[in-house]
């Protein structure tokens, strides 16, 4: 697909080029990514997401495919699924048929004018070079679709129906609020679910076995934890475990914290402490050495948040007002804000319902 | 002659002063063939860039130590010409995206794929890939970031990154799982002031302990200015005496005098003193997250429980509204005044009640 695109030509010498790419990969086999290595290959093998599933399944067996619009969070298995369902459908011609776009390559309007509908302008046959039959149409598949300007998107409508025949689109996103009204309309929504942990566990006991990892249950079942449901996330986080610590040793609990980022468990305690002894400075000194150290303000805010909700110290009314200063305080954040200045209103936000708890 | 920090600079993994364990993994990760990309993050001075630099000469061997600086061009879509430095060997290139400001995005795309695109010659030599190095990344677009993801994974056989950060709150997720992460804390204190003691050594000088302990004290945990001021300290004064007078940083003392000035007088005419104070420390350059941050600390220290918090909210409030505006010192001068404004009310208050 990239020489594709690089070439910008479809034909002949994509296919020697893929063949090169191909030896390549097979010579250095051990930097493929295991996130590309584990991708499903079949739409039967995605989990939990029956209902886009069904759909396709029934398209592989010979019925129409609609146009799509896959959403929801990140590491669900929207891209996997399309290129499974692509890559059954198509079988050998699938790098003929699909155009693939995603936010890194440059999309404006002029793009959709010109490549996308280039590409659906071309007529599909349908029968296979090898004499099997295939589904007449193309498709285009528009990754991160979120990103798509509004002026691209608007661009997109007539196209998308007037080339029918023979393409279909496949939009991916993770906001389905930011696709403007009339594409939405076209397509048929399936939302991505967050995957269950148990699922994204089976995953990775069967990759840790397939690579000869040593890593306990309970180290994986902390993998899962801190993945949050994100598939993408729990892979790559076991690979970069299991590069860091070379082939032999064991992965400990110690080095999914380090790698994933989480702030311990401590350290929370601690500025909580801080809070409490309604002592300013104590706090102040508290966050310099929390930067100091390097630990993420926006990982220690999602924690705080889980631990904020489950606590018995604060009456709900308390927890709603602190809950409110961490949405503010993670806006501020995420927006360009001093890690250092936002801690602390957070820090004297909590410390004031502290004393009037107590 | 070069200054103290370059001098000593460790070149070599296994001469890391600190965070041994981390560089010995580091040093497994370099004689792999699947080598990551990385995103190395740490606050200033922990000795991010140090360990970058070793990274890149256990993988190439010495010539990534032969730097020259080269001025690359792009030109945007809408044709508009951009002009950056970078540092580069033959083997890795550094860059820092944020220099051309919101077009960092065709900077980031462009030059990722040009190296991408050609491939290293000699094949039985070295490495199949090159490395970019990354600085700032905190400061990207959200545009950047977004192009950043997808070109990360698809050029992988040709190049990898190496993204500096000072913290990772300002990253998209996405980019964030795509990297192993390598946290890099702050030195310790002892940490700092043995390798004072070292670096003094080698020099030919003696330090006592106590007065390295200090300056690592001063120094905020910060190893880089931590060497610097114990130069300084040298040239002032040798041999170093214990009650030796350590200088710090003039803009921290400007900003001090600046605050004091602020907390004793509540009117019009220091704000516009006050003015001239904040535009003398933003010609010099001072970042404007550091003038905030210590005129926050500075100013809180004599008000009691209830007014701090009131103020660290409005400053939240401000600082944060500083980082969207391009003019600093509207969203200075706002504070200042917002702050006159409370903590005269609290002076009023409790002249108030004691009569």
């Amino acid at each position: 697909m990239d020489s594709f695109l690089k070439s910008g030509k479809l034909g002949g010498s994509v296919g020697d080029k893929n063949n090169q790419v191909n030896n390549e990969v097979s010579k250095k086999k051990r930097s493929v990514p295991w996130v590309e290595k584990y991708r499903p290959r079949t739409v039967s093998d995605i989990v939990q997401q029956s209902e886009a599933v069904q759909v396709l399944e029934q398209c592989i067996a010979g019925a129409d495919l609609p146009n799509l619009l896959f959403y929801g969070p990140p590491g669900t298995g929207k891209t996997s699924t399309v290129l499974a369902a692509a890559r059954q459908l198509f079988g050998d011609m699938y790098k003929d048929r699909i155009l693939e776009l995603n936010a890194s390559d440059e999309r404006g309007i002029q793009v959709i004018r010109d490549k996308v509908k280039t590409f659906a302008q071309l007529t599909a046959s349908a029968i296979r070079h090898d004499g099997k039959p295939c589904p007449p149409f193309k498709i285009i598949i528009l990754d991160e679709a979120d990103s798509l300007t509004n002026a691209a998107q608007a661009a997109l409508r007539r196209t998308m129906e007037k080339e029918s025949k023979t393409t279909r689109f496949c939009l991916i996103c993770n906001y389905v609020t930011r696709i403007i009204e009339p594409l939405t309309s076209r397509c048929t929504k399936f939302q991505f679910k967050p995957l269950d942990e148990s699922k994204i566990f089976e995953r990775l006991q069967h990759i840790a076995i397939e690579e000869n990892l040593q890593i306990d249950d309970d180290v994986l079942n902390a993998l899962v934890k801190t993945s949050g449901g994100d598939m993408r996330r729990a892979t790559t986080c076991l690979q970069s475990c299991a590069i860091l610590k070379g082939k032999d040793a064991t992965i400990s609990m110690q080095d999914v914290y380090e790698i994933t980022g989480v702030v311990p468990e401590q350290w929370i305690k601690n500025y909580l402490q801080a809070c409490k002894s309604n002592n300013y400075s104590k706090l102040e000194e508290f966050i310099e050495t929390f930067i100091l150290e390097a630990y993420t303000a926006s990982q220690i805010l999602k924690q705080m948040n889980e631990f904020i909700v489950n606590t018995d110290e604060f009456t709900d009314k308390q927890k709603a007002v602190i809950g409110e200063k961490l949405g503010i305080v993670s806006y501020r954040l995420q927006d360009g804000g001093s890690e250092y200045i936002q801690l602390l209103d957070l820090g004297c936000a909590i410390m004031i319902e502290y004393s009037k708890t107590g | 002659m070069s200054l103290w920090v370059d001098k000593y600079r460790p070149k070599d993994l296994s001469k890391l002063d600190y965070h041994k364990e981390q560089a010995e993994n580091l040093k497994k990760l370099t004689q792999r063939g699947d080598f990551p990309h990385l995103l190395i993050y740490g606050p200033s001075g922990a000795g991010k860039k140090t360990r970058i630099m070793c990274i890149l000469k256990d993988l190439y061997g010495c010539g990534v130590e032969r730097l020259r600086m080269e001025q690359l061009n792009f030109t945007t879509p809408s044709k508009k010409k951009l002009e950056i430095m970078t540092v580069s060997s033959n083997y890795h290139i550094e860059i820092n995206p944020s220099d051309v400001g919101m077009y960092d995005r065709i900077v980031v795309m462009d030059l990722i794929k040009n190296v991408a695109q050609t491939q290293q010659l000699d094949v039985n030599g070295q490495r199949e890939f090159k490395v970019i190095v990354l600085t700032d990344v905190d400061n990207l677009t959200r545009d950047a970031q977004h192009a950043l993801r997808r070109t990360m994974e698809k050029y992988i056989t040709n190049c990898r990154l190496i993204l500096c950060a000072n913290s990772t709150s300002r990253l998209t997720p996405a980019i964030r799982s795509r990297c192993l992460g390598i946290r890099v804390p702050a030195p310790t204190i002892t940490e700092i002031s043995s390798i004072l003691q070292n670096i003094c050594k080698k020099e030919g000088l003696t330090i006592p302990s106590e007065f390295a302990q200090k300056i690592a004290e001063k120094s905020n945990r910060n190893v880089r200015r931590a060497i610097l001021m114990c130069e300084a300290c040298k040239v002032e004064q040798y041999p170093f005496s214990v009650k030796q007078n350590i200088a710090e940083p003039d803009w921290l003392m400007f900003i001090r005098a600046m605050s004091r000035k602020i907390s004793q007088e509540q009117s019009v005419n220091t704000l516009a003193n006050v003015r001239g104070d904040l535009y003398e420390l933003i010609i010099h350059g001072i970042p404007n997250n550091i003038i905030f941050q210590t005129m926050v600390s500075e100013l809180v220290k004599n008000c009691d429980i209830s007014l701090k918090s009131e103020i660290i909210s409005q400053a939240a409030f401000f600082e944060h509204r500083l980082q969207h505006g391009n003019k600093a010192i509207f969203h200075f001068e706002a504070f200042v005044a917002k702050f006159m404004c409370l903590y005269k009310k609290f002076l009023e208050d409790t002249v108030g009640d004691v009569f």
